[in-house]
């Protein structure tokens, strides 16, 4: 499977997991982020992500390239999510796997930092009492 | 023409073809704002073209898909 990855399906966390598994590796970092019911003060209900499918791609796999670079690790995986969410939901997974333990949190750590600041997805957050509003943070 | 989150809401529609003098991002960005009401301003926008990210000021040719992101909000 590619190293990073949009899908508009639940992403099946312990599948990617088992994707990582080696004798070869001493240390496995996931990150998971999550659907809150509360942003900036707001109670949200839900959200849905979109992407510009063929650049968020592209450009995912080029923070990926970026950390194997960068990083003393054996294999990196990211997962973002599409479409629709409900609270709770994961939205997106990274993980790292490497030798020890330092390069792997190092990694994990500036791929999801990298995908949030880079990628081409926009969050769609659907507020309790009916409103609804793209996110588009500053910087 | 591609728009996407808040830009799409705005413009109604996700993509459409037109027909234009200007020959950069950014004066196609300014024409489209000034249609549809965009209020984000051309700073806070990166371009894309080609379904590559490419400068605002960039050449463009006949045919060339424009894409125009809004600032980013996965994760």
């Amino acid at each position: 499977m590619k190293a990073f990855s949009l899908s508009s399906t639940a992403i099946d966390a312990a599948g990617l997991l088992r994707q990582l598994e080696s004798e070869r590796v001493g240390a496995v970092v996931t990150f998971e982020g999550r659907v809150r019911d509360h942003n900036e003060g707001r109670s949200v209900r839900g959200l849905a992500y979109e992407a510009y499918a063929e650049l968020a791609e592209a450009e995912g796999a080029r923070i990926i390239e970026e950390a194997r670079s960068r990083f003393e690790i054996a294999q990196a995986l990211c997962v973002h999510r599409v479409g629709e969410l409900v609270l709770g939901e994961l939205a997106v997974w990274v993980g790292v796997s490497a030798t020890h333990r330092d390069a792997a949190f190092a990694a994990c750590r500036y791929i999801i930092d990298e995908v949030k600041s880079r990628v081409p997805i926009w969050k769609h957050e659907r507020y309790v009492g009916g409103e609804a509003e793209w996110l588009h943070p500053d910087a | 023409m591609l728009y996407f989150a808040s830009l799409r809401d705005a413009a109604g529609c996700a993509q459409e073809t037109v027909s234009s003098e200007a020959r950069e991002p950014r004066a196609l960005y300014a024409e489209a704002a000034a249609r549809y009401g965009f209020k984000m301003p051309l700073e806070r926008i990166r371009v894309a073209v080609n379904g590559a990210f490419a400068p605002q000021d960039c050449m463009l040719k006949d045919g060339d898909e424009v894409a125009f992101l809004p600032p980013v909000s996965g994760g």
